[in-house]
């Protein structure tokens, strides 16, 4: 190899412009199916074609066959009057009037369920939770065990447990769970509340009856216990991890204050553990106000127990699940909603 | 005082302060209290023939009986599978780190087998030949356990790449040899039940759930508008209603949508509604894995020359996956619990076919004992896929030192 410098004075290009063939054969074009403008569209064309066949066939399906059967969509049935009871209603309700109401009542016994059981899992969870910080090694030992063991344990199981075996094991009459200012009987959960005129009345026996100024039907008591333990588990697992974000040092600092493990966990840990906190709880609520549904199992009459018995009597399948779809719907959004709002509320505002 | 590490531990933890110690007194006696209740209740008042008598049909439903030696092949050859398995996995521990799953517990886990085999089949009241059976199945997997740890190394390498294909294998097989066919007597899902449909609707679930999932969270982080919105729908459809209100769809608007010859029936029906219940799920677990994965990752492994297949299925995708598995695996427990809601349609699972028994009026009133051991069984199979899942993800963490 020649390996003197080259003549500088003498212009000789180093590399001929022959030394390489021309353009137009280097590089044969892209084909289309590998340009990358064309890729979206063919992937989007092919996908969207698939849907588009697919939910012609279902719905086409659907609408010949709905309408061999004479089922077409159609809302007047709602109209008609129920002709079932439903077992117990905030509202005025009995079997003359129209399904609307029965779905109408049924409504509002899920939503009944769902606030108090809301409640109740976010009081008990919130407790559990910060039993993993506590100094006593059995406090914090038995949380762990409590979460283990329900988080590990289906809720249908769980419900039909509460149900079955212990809040139906009571019998009626002196024969209840007597405990003062509650009463546990076969027909009912019965609570001490004020009476009129602010005087405290607990449940009294009236020719073998219970009477008492709050009055739980079994199945609500079953239900919302099952739902506020379960879900209490899973909020307690929420409430400790937004716990352990809160840095080390927050709690150093209440202590060397003064402060006690209450004082310090209630003023200063815990308001600065809810900005993860309440995300969380947005899941944990919403995932119980969908586990409200499994009230048809213990014979609540909740929306889907009396959305079931629409179903058996009318035989409008598509209609009563689309309701269906849409209260849950409605009520996910609500949650999220308000727990959005409250996430605005607590967030560590930065100066 | 106090001197004993033991006992200056108790006092730290139970008696730090006065009212600690009232604490811990009162909750020692509660414990205490109902422990002994439990026990007695356990030992003296349950009356746990309600099992004894229906162990055959909370294990298999209403599985025709002479063609139950199918069913048996089949847990042999489960029972062989795990062994070599086990055996080869204490034998080969990966060279990077501990390659055993549970490196500390082995020997825990070999002593739980050892009395299950023992204890269980006797406290079932089984007849003594089916006793037999299961004490030479538990052998089978022992013996087989013992062999590979013994052997396993001398066997060629391309040979062991080959040994975790049994398992899907195995499964096909399982299908075949429970449904039928092929030969065999074809055995319809409407006479599965029991245990047996509770596993083959959770693992058939699983299964399918997973990858449906993946490419749903795919689709979801996809950059094409129409797959996009595509996944949001899909997973937001699911997981706005609840699991039972689905099923309600599958078993009385489905059969609607689909051809008249094409339904399934009510069983896989309701498998297919759990696993695209599961599967949004999954979706919205492997996308959190996905948003973790820094995007540094992808670009890299696209400079690299990597296609954008590539660079998803070598670089980002097992990065994601390892990040989502807990969350993963927390929703194939849900769902392993969320199999009981099939008996609210009607289906005879465990609970379905739990509920059965409690309404033979020979067993009236023995809900407690029934509810209980299902309580028992449920929560054994979830610690022990959370457990696993746990294991798992020791194995995969690239952190993890060598041990």
């Amino acid at each position: 190899m020649d390996r003197r410098w080259p003549d500088l004075f003498t212009a000789v290009p180093l590399i001929t412009p022959d030394a390489y063939p021309p353009m137009s054969e280097q590089k044969p074009p892209i084909p289309w199916w590998r340009d990358r403008r064309v890729i979206p569209w063919l992937v989007q064309g092919v996908v969207g074609l698939a849907m588009l066949v697919v939910i012609a066939l279902l719905v086409g399906n659907l609408v010949r066959n709905l309408t061999a059967a004479g089922l077409l969509l159609s809302w007047r049935w709602l109209g008609q009057p129920a002709s079932f009871d439903v077992a117990e209603s905030l509202i005025p309700f009995d079997a003359a009037m129209p399904y609307w109401r029965a779905l109408v009542v049924g409504l509002v016994n899920s939503l009944r369920a769902i606030v108090v059981g809301l409640v109740g899992a976010t009081l008990l969870g919130t407790a559990v939770g910060m039993t993993a910080y506590s100094g006593n090694g059995l406090v914090r030992r038995l949380g762990r065990i409590y979460v283990e063991v329900i988080r590990n344990i289906p809720l249908l199981l769980q419900l039909l447990f509460w149900y079955f075996v212990v809040f139906l094991s009571f019998g009626n009459g002196t024969e209840a769970l007597q405990i003062p200012g509650v009463v546990l009987a076969k027909s009912g959960l019965y609570l001490a509340w004020f009476a009129e005129g602010w005087s405290w009345q607990g449940p009294q026996l009236v020719n073998g009856i219970w009477q008492a100024p709050w009055r739980f039907s079994v199945e609500f008591a079953a239900l919302l216990t099952g739902l506020i333990t379960y879900t209490g588990a899973f909020v307690a697992e929420v409430v400790r991890g937004g716990i352990a974000a809160v840095p080390r040092g927050q709690w150093e600092a209440a202590t060397s204050l003064g402060l006690h493990w209450s004082q310090s966990m209630r003023s200063v840990v815990l308001p600065q553990a809810l900005p993860v906190i309440i995300p969380g709880l947005n899941s944990q609520y919403i995932s119980l106000a969908k586990n409200s549904a499994l009230a048809v199992a213990v014979g609540y009459a909740d929306l889907y127990s009396v959305a079931e018995t629409t179903l058996n009597q009318t035989g409008r399948a598509l209609e009563v699940f689309l309701l269906l779809l849409g209260a849950y719907l409605v009520i996910d959004l609500l949650i999220s909603a308000v727990m959005n709002g409250l996430n605005q509320l607590v967030q560590i505002r930065e100066r | 005082m106090a001197s004993h590490p033991a006992l200056k531990a108790i006092r730290r933890e139970l008696f730090a302060s006065r009212t600690d110690g009232l604490i811990s007194l009162g909750l020692l006696a509660l414990i205490g209290a109902s422990l002994l209740g439990l026990l007695r209740w356990a030992f003296l008042q349950a009356q746990w023939v309600v099992i004894q008598a229906n162990s055959t049909l909370f294990a298999v439903g209403r599985y025709p009986l002479d063609q139950q030696w199918r069913l048996w092949l089949l847990v042999a050859l489960l029972a062989m599978a795990s062994g070599l398995s086990w055996g080869l996995l204490r034998a080969i521990p990966r060279a990077d780190r501990s390659g055993v799953l549970w490196p500390l517990n082995d020997r825990i886990a070999l002593a739980l087998l050892a009395f299950l085999a023992s204890w269980a089949p006797a406290a079932l009241g089984l007849s003594v030949p089916l006793q037999a059976r299961w004490w030479l199945i538990t052998a089978l997997l022992l013996a087989i356990r013992w062999s590979a740890g013994r052997w396993g190394r001398r066997l060629p390498p391309r040979l062991l790449k080959l040994v975790p294909l049994i398992w899907p294998l195995l499964y096909l097989l399982g299908m075949a040899l429970i449904s039928g066919g092929l030969g065999l007597v074809r055995v319809p899902p409407s006479e599965w039940g029991g245990l047996l449909l509770t596993v083959l609707m959770a693992s058939f679930a699983i299964l399918a759930s997973f990858p449906l999932g993946v490419l749903m969270a795919l689709g979801r982080r996809s950059e094409l508008p129409l797959l996009r919105w595509g996944s949001v729908v899909y997973i937001e459809f699911v997981r706005g209603a609840p699991l039972i209100t689905l099923l309600f769809l599958g078993q009385n608007i489905l059969g609607f949508m689909l051809p008249g010859g094409l339904a399934p029936d009510r069983v896989w029906r309701a498998a297919w509604v759990l696993t695209f219940f599961c599967g949004a799920y999954v979706a919205e677990a492997v996308r959190a894995g996905l948003a973790s994965v820094p995007a540094g990752q992808q670009e890299a492994a696209r400079s690299l020359g990597l296609t954008v297949p590539q660079a998803l299925q070598q670089v980002v995708l097992p990065q994601a996956l390892r990040i989502a598995l807990p969350a993963t695996v927390g929703q194939f427990i849900s769902l392993l619990q969320d199999t009981t809601l099939l008996s609210l349609i009607g289906l005879l699972e465990l609970l379905g076919t739990a509920r059965t028994v409690m309404a033979n009026p020979d067993f009236l009133g023995l809900t407690a004992e029934v509810y209980l051991t299902l309580a028992v069984l449920f929560w054994c199979c979830c610690a022990a896929l959370g457990l696993g899942s746990r294991a798992l993800e020791r194995r995969l963490d690239p952190t993890h030192s060598p041990a």
